[in-house]
């Protein structure tokens, strides 16, 4: 039984962040049908330049505030140098480029920082807390919090403010948001920054557990690519309850059945929910007019 | 030039020169490594360009095949004592077959769900080869044994550069018989309209799966003469999640739907690297940087743009 | 005269709203049944059932006495129904001539073992169905675009492709949805002669359309459709006198074609 606790939480925590890099996919695929494969580089940003600020001097707020208005630069520099310029082209062109995108940035974060492990310092201690027979690293509860609160604001953004509705009609149909006076390119502009915050958020957040290095994105994008699939694609709901089954799954897969297949299990229950329901869980159904 | 481009005989001839010519100016032993490098890949790539620029559907996990053909050869001969070419061969049929086990349910999904679920096919594949060790040595890979044929033993990369050239050859030949066949056009047409295909008589999900076979056979095939050149093979070597983004890369760079684009995008991808390598740690930095400004400034890749140039302001 | 496709209390709902409703009608064959009918009155949705790309909720498709209710469009196209688009199908990247000789695809017997290694008996067919496309592009008027990219063609030759393409599976029966809209009064006349001279061979045609004069003028016999019901069945002659089409149909669609021209 503390075990099954433990699993729960441990995979509740990495379900976290993969729901964020997930909603960070997702705004970005409402607002623009791009699927950015650069998305895992940003949590790589948020983790890094936090611990390279911090080895600088800054105290660790003032560095994780730099990191993540950094990453959000970063993410408009990606939107204003390569996607806009590449307005246009096809699907899988522009995740061409985004995983150009992705080489590049781990590229550069090699050259400024260096091939090496780092971490941070939990925010409030390493000592476990101890529930119902299940140790709880009290950093556990600060990625989930601060999951729960990013995820609250975009959603409240969303549906309180003039700016959500702008977003959400230019996800609905870009052609009528343009019409009725949306600037739709700040709009996409805007959804770049949203989802590179959020993914230098979960980087931050997550970097004191599992620490992070130069290359540690692709695995990101890999895992919230799949969450975002697995919820249903352009579904904000989906995206999170994705990410967070994608983690439960591998923490229970990995407890229960096999650690070294643990991504391997997770990836066939996404493949079998696709079998079941190929729109994903929260997806549309789209039938094809003629 | 066009016309020469778009004759699929002048092109195989052209080709077949070239590779038969380039020896001739390679310096060093580097440079055959290097060319029959590109010769292994620009034949997975062409198999994953029938799937993807013919008949429209992604693969992103299409070095699992690589890795299935890889270790065929190396635990075939090592544990089973199997002649490399027979190893080859089973590999082929291994991959032919999980391809068409797995293709079905796979190939209903569409877009980026067909993406994910590829995905999730490379990483199993790539999972098992790490995993057990007992059999693939786990991550650090295993040794491949010397293919031996007719009782010599081919080993140096000039011999190897001559077999790869043969396959890549082979290999274009067979894939332009195939997209002027009936079959091509039918896989064309699923590109464009499925429910214009179906309405016709085209039986969609049998020729996306017929597709998807033959893409998995010549990844499997282009795995196996991988391991032979290399002598040593390792599960991200071969079947790892970037050598799959690597092969769509080369398609896509080179141009969806076009065999020479294949070859030239994977002549970009396995040159690029390598020349880059004297930039030391500006390397990953460059390639990305190569990578994105060449999506952006020939949106259609490579062959495409060059054809629709040649043709006068692509119109 | 003995009907060749036939359905009986067709119907399909789609969350409720049910848009085909309870709709029986035969197609003999050499015969021109139109289906007409204001916006939304589910003539393309008729015609996505009948083709096999919706499951109806009820009611059954015979084609030539034989139940085919529910069978898959390659099936159907197999026996001998095929269709064209209100919205293009074309497969763009092709050559007109290559968009027709996809149709020919469920008379090609080669398998794909010698479309690898290219077998002399593959490229006999491939002549073989070219031949066939060339005399398909031939009869809708498009012979001299043959080698022409699909995507390059205009919208009026598009449609004459489409139907062209469909010709080329040999059907019994043919699907024509709106084949005259977006068409210039040359190009309309030219899909009359088409239609006409399909008829004449001895195929059956059902065609949707918006061009009255059109219909009017090729019809054997004219189904009115309208939310999703059948309102009225028969000649010409008939339903043009019908005062339940002239109250419920011809008045609106009077106005919506004023509001047109």
């Amino acid at each position: 039984m503390p075990e099954l606790l433990q699993f729960a939480f441990s995979g509740l925590t990495v379900g976290a962040v993969y729901a964020l890099v997930a909603l960070g996919f997702t705004l970005i695929y409402n607002a623009s049908d791009v699927v950015n494969f650069a998305q895992g580089e940003f949590v790589m940003l948020g983790g890094m330049i936090t611990v390279f600020l911090h080895l600088a001097g800054l105290p660790i707020p003032v560095a994780a505030f730099a990191a993540i208005l950094i990453t959000v630069l970063v993410g408009l520099a990606l939107y204003a140098f390569a996607i806009d310029l590449a307005r246009g082209s096809g699907a899988v062109q522009i995740i061409i480029i985004t995983i150009g995108a992705s080489i590049f940035l781990r590229g550069v974060a090699q050259v400024i920082f260096d091939k090496r492990f780092h971490a941070l310092p939990a925010w409030f201690g390493s000592e476990p807390i101890r529930l119902g027979g299940a140790a709880i690293l009290p950093q556990s509860l600060v990625v989930l919090a601060g999951a729960a609160l990013i995820v609250a604001l975009i959603f409240l953004m969303i549906d309180r403010t003039i700016l959500g509705r702008a977003i959400l009609a230019t996800a609905t149909n870009r052609l009528a948001a343009r019409l009725v006076g949306i600037p739709v390119r700040r709009i996409v502009a805007l959804s770049f920054a949203l989802s590179a915050a959020i993914g230098a958020v979960a980087g931050l957040l997550v970097t004191p557990i599992t620490l992070t290095s130069y290359d540690v994105g692709t695995l990101m994008a890999l895992k919230g690519f799949a969450a975002a699939m697995l919820g249903g694609m352009g579904s904000a709901p989906g995206a999170i309850v994705g990410g967070v089954l994608l983690g439960l799954a591998e923490s229970f897969g990995a407890g229960l059945i096999s650690s070294k297949y643990k991504d391997a299990i997770a990836f066939l229950i996404i493949l079998f929910t696709l079998f079941v329901r190929p729109q994903g869980l929260f997806g549309k159904r789209s039938t094809e007019r003629v | 030039m066009e016309r020469l481009l778009r004759n699929r005989w002048a092109l195989v001839v052209a080709l077949a020169l070239i590779l038969a010519a380039l020896p001739l100016v390679f310096p060093s032993n580097y440079y055959f490594r290097v060319a029959a490098l590109v010769n292994i890949f620009a034949l997975a790539a062409i198999g994953l360009n029938l799937l993807m620029g013919y008949a429209g559907q992604v693969s992103l996990g299409h070095a699992g095949f690589m890795g299935i053909g890889a270790y065929a050869v190396a635990i075939g001969a090592s544990r089973f004592g199997l002649n490399g070419a027979v190893a080859m061969l089973a590999g082929a049929a291994m991959a032919g077959l999980l391809a068409f086990l797995v293709g079905r349910p796979i190939l209903r999904l569409k877009g980026h769900y067909l993406a994910v679920a590829t995905l999730g096919l490379g990483l199993l594949i790539s999972m098992v080869l790490t995993n057990e060790a007992g059999w693939t040595g786990g991550p650090d890979g295993m040794a491949v044994p010397r293919l031996e044929l007719f009782g010599t033993r081919l080993r140096g990369p000039d011999t190897w550069y001559m077999i790869t050239a043969g396959a890549l050859v082979l290999g274009v030949i067979l894939a332009l018989n195939l997209i002027e066949s009936p079959t091509g056009r039918a896989m064309r047409a699923i590109h464009d309209s499925e429910i214009a295909a179906r309405v016709v008589g085209v039986d969609v999900a049998a020729y996306k799966l017929k597709i998807f076979v033959i893409s998995a056979v010549y990844a499997s095939i282009a795995g196996s003469l991988m391991a032979f050149l290399n002598g040593h093979i390792t599960p991200d070597g071969t079947a790892g999640f970037l050598r799959s983004v690597e092969l769509v890369t080369m398609v896509v760079l080179g141009g969806l739907g076009s065999v020479l684009g294949a070859i030239v995008g994977a002549a970009m991808l396995v040159i690029l690297p390598q020349a880059l390598t004297i930039f030391h740690e500006y390397e990953h930095l460059l390639l990305g940087l190569i990578i994105m400004a060449s999506m952006i400034l020939l949106p259609r890749g490579v062959i495409p743009s060059l054809l629709a140039r040649l043709r006068g302001g692509g119109a | 005269m003995s009907t060749l496709l036939e359905t009986e209390n067709l119907s399909i709902a789609f969350g409720g709203i049910t848009a085909v409703d309870q709709v029986s009608l035969a197609v003999a064959p050499g015969q021109i049944h139109s289906i007409i009918g204001p916006n939304g009155a589910g003539k393309t949705t008729l015609f996505n059932l009948i083709s096999g790309l919706y499951q109806p909720s009820s009611g059954r498709v015979k084609l030539a006495g034989e139940e085919v209710t529910g069978l898959p469009p390659e099936q159907l196209a197999r026996r001998g129904l095929s269709r064209s688009f209100q919205n293009l199908q074309i497969f763009f990247r092709m050559s007109a001539v290559e968009n027709v000789m996809v149709g020919c695809h469920r008379h090609e017997r080669t398998g794909i073992l010698s479309h690898l290694l290219a077998l002399p008996n593959v490229r006999a067919e491939n002549r073989n169905s070219r031949e066939i496309a060339m005399a398909q592009l031939a009869r809708v008027g498009l012979a001299d675009l043959a080698e022409k990219e699909a995507g390059s063609l205009s919208y009026g030759a598009l449609k004459r492709l489409e139907i062209a393409r469909a010709l080329a599976t040999e059907p019994r029966i043919l699907l024509l949805d709106e084949p005259a809209a977006g068409c210039n009064p040359v190009e309309t006349e030219e899909i009359d002669r088409v239609i006409h001279d399909v008829a004449k061979a001895g195929i059956a045609i059902l065609l949707v359309e918006h061009d009255m004069r059109l219909v009017m003028r090729i019809s054997d016999e004219i189904t009115v459709l309208e939310r999703g019901r059948k309102l009225v069945s028969g000649k010409p002659e008939a339903v043009r006198e019908d005062p339940r089409v002239i109250a419920a149909y011809l008045g609106t669609f009077g106005s919506e074609e004023a509001n047109r021209a």
